[in-house]
């Protein structure tokens, strides 16, 4: 099948080094201490942050740094077709796994010792990427519950197809079974904290996909943090002296 | 628009961006890059010395954000100061707690910060106001005190080891009952000399707890237990004839009247409506708002729809360009 087709566009009329458009919001969640929604394209997730609060089970309780967990799941209406189990399957957890490790990695976690901090994030619509949307949700639900964190960690992902490189796929693109790198990016410490590949892919190439995936993720990092600086301003203009 | 999830129709919405636009050019005028976002960098001027406070890390030689906030300095130190955010506990505080957990010579408070709080049968005054050693049999009436999910108004004492202590050791503190609890962002609390209002003219009390939970509740006279003992032991021995009267008594005493709890629902209403505008909370805000509301003759359930938030965000513009001409 054709992917990028000889003018140089993709399925959804992309050109190959484009993102698709991103929208964030914060305060999705009233009830929690922080909360998000985040959306690239058609892919839509909610993230919402409590704590850090005491310790819910108590052998699990930490005295030098802070508990993170984070729960990962597909609303059942998120996609097309009906999902068989839409709870505990493997590719949940996995996904659960990995954003607690990215966001784990750059929360100061000994600052908050013998807490815990959930993240809970949930995908609305999917569309490809969720993972990076859950990431980039979860980075405006922790900033916005005022958790001490190292830098922003955003996330883009980049394929391979028909020989070219292409920036934040979609679904028909993600399914198409060729490369998919999904990176998370510490802008200012320039860090890589997250890096999956289901495919293999020559060296030369997967250097200039990473780089591509890279470039996206600083762009949505660009973006979070107009978003956060617009919201501090705003309540601090409310709040008043 | 966060929280802010109330149904506007046009003229509504036009009045309520104009007051919060205005809002926000009064400030921006005075501080007007000191918001920072996670990773931002703190220009110092090079200066020798800078004390790195709270929300601020250093990176490559510069001093960064770890939070998002408002950049603050003193001297040579500075810190971010958070805007939502947990409550964080500082010794001498005044807090509204929820016991979630007898446990043994102490009960555990959740007081909305990253941990429960300890509140040690030791430091707290016993009910008889008599001053000695807690004994086993006041460990095994510690339910008679507090029990799960009470109310309690009490005072942080310092951060031990394992956890964060509490005192009550005055009769101002202790259990709140026949009111209203409610729970706003700690950062809209200001500290100030006085936490505790009684105010006269609706008979409430009221108590903005630091950590963001605030009580209205029916007023209750401060017992000076001390001076009320000796009165005490002397009636002691008429009232224990006739028990019959003393019930009675018993239920007059936990009625509130129509009147008060209409006030209480209106001060919490009040409240409601500063918090989810996002204005900072104090006695005179709160006042001010009960006044503007009773003087429209709007009825308490009134005060939550959304013509009162409009008008109470456009008074709010007004008076702070007023208190900003007046500087």
């Amino acid at each position: 099948m054709e992917y990028v087709s000889p003018e140089g566009l993709r399925l959804d009329g992309r050109r190959p080094m484009e993102m698709r458009q991103i929208r964030g919001e914060i305060g999705a969640v009233a009830k929690a201490d922080g909360s998000a929604v985040f959306e690239m394209g058609n892919t839509k997730v909610i993230a919402a942050v409590y704590g850090p609060r005491e310790v819910q089970n108590r052998s699990q309780q930490m005295n030098d740094q802070a508990l993170v967990r984070c729960e990962y799941s597909m609303a059942n209406f998120s996609t097309g077709d009906r999902m068989r189990k839409p709870k505990g399957d493997r590719r949940s957890t996995e996904i659960s796994l990995v954003i607690r490790q990215t966001m784990e990695a750059c929360i100061l976690t000994h600052l908050l010792p013998r807490s815990q901090i959930d993240i809970f994030v949930q995908v609305l619509q999917a569309d490809g990427g969720t993972r990076s949307a859950c990431i980039n949700a979860a980075t405006l639900a922790l900033a916005d519950a005022g958790i001490p964190m190292r830098d922003l960690v955003t996330s883009c992902s980049a394929g391979y197809l028909n020989s070219t490189a292409l920036l934040d796929l979609n679904y028909v693109e993600d399914s198409a079974g060729g490369p998919d790198v999904t990176v998370g990016f510490l802008p200012k410490l320039d860090k890589v904290t997250l890096l999956q590949m289901d495919a293999k892919l020559p060296l030369d190439i997967f250097e200039n996909v990473m780089q591509l995936a890279t470039e996206g993720c600083k762009a949505v990092a660009n973006y979070i943090r107009e978003i956060l600086l617009e919201n501090t301003k705003q309540l601090e203009s409310r709040r008043g002296l | 628009m966060r929280g802010l999830q109330i149904p506007l129709n046009q003229t509504q919405k036009v009045r309520l961006q104009r007051a919060l636009e205005k809002l926000e050019s009064l400030s921006s005028k005075a501080n007007s890059n000191a918001s920072v976002t996670v990773a931002d960098s703190i220009p110092v001027n090079y200066e020798d010395g800078i004390l790195k406070g709270h929300g601020t890390s250093e990176f490559n030689g510069e001093i960064t954000a770890t939070i998002c906030g408002i950049v603050e300095r003193v001297n040579k130190l500075v810190y971010v100061r958070t805007l939502r955010a947990r409550y964080k506990p500082e010794v001498g505080d005044i807090i509204v707690g929820r016991v979630i957990e007898v446990a043994p010579k102490r009960w555990r408070l959740d007081i909305n910060s990253s941990q429960d709080a300890v509140l040690m049968l030791s430091s707290m005054n016993l009910p008889d106001g008599i001053q000695r050693r807690r004994t086993a049999v006041d460990e095994l009436n510690m339910r008679s005190i507090f029990e799960e999910n009470d109310v309690v108004c009490a005072e942080i004492r310092g951060l031990q080891h394992d956890g964060l202590q509490l005192q009550a050791r005055s009769q101002k503190y202790g259990k709140l009952e026949r009111g209203q609890l409610l729970t706003i962002s700690p950062y809209l609390v200001k500290k100030r000399k006085q936490h505790f209002h009684h105010l006269d003219q609706y008979g409430i009390d009221l108590i903005i707890g630091r950590n963001g939970f605030i009580w209205v509740g029916e007023h209750i006279e401060a017992r000076d237990d001390m001076v009320e003992e000796q009165v005490h032991k002397s009636e002691q021995h008429t009232t224990k004839f006739d028990i019959t009267s003393a019930s009675l008594e018993e239920q007059e005493r936990t009625y509130t009247s129509l009147e008060t709890r209409q006030n209480i629902c209106r001060i919490a209403n009040a409240v409601r409506v500063l918090s989810t505008l996002g204005f900072i909370i104090s006695v005179e805000k709160i006042l001010d708002t009960v006044s503007l509301s009773s003087s429209l003759n709007l009825g308490i359930h009134e005060m939550l729809g959304s013509e009162f938030y409009v008008l109470v965000a456009e008074k709010e513009a007004v008076q702070r360009s007023l208190t900003k001409e007046k500087r």
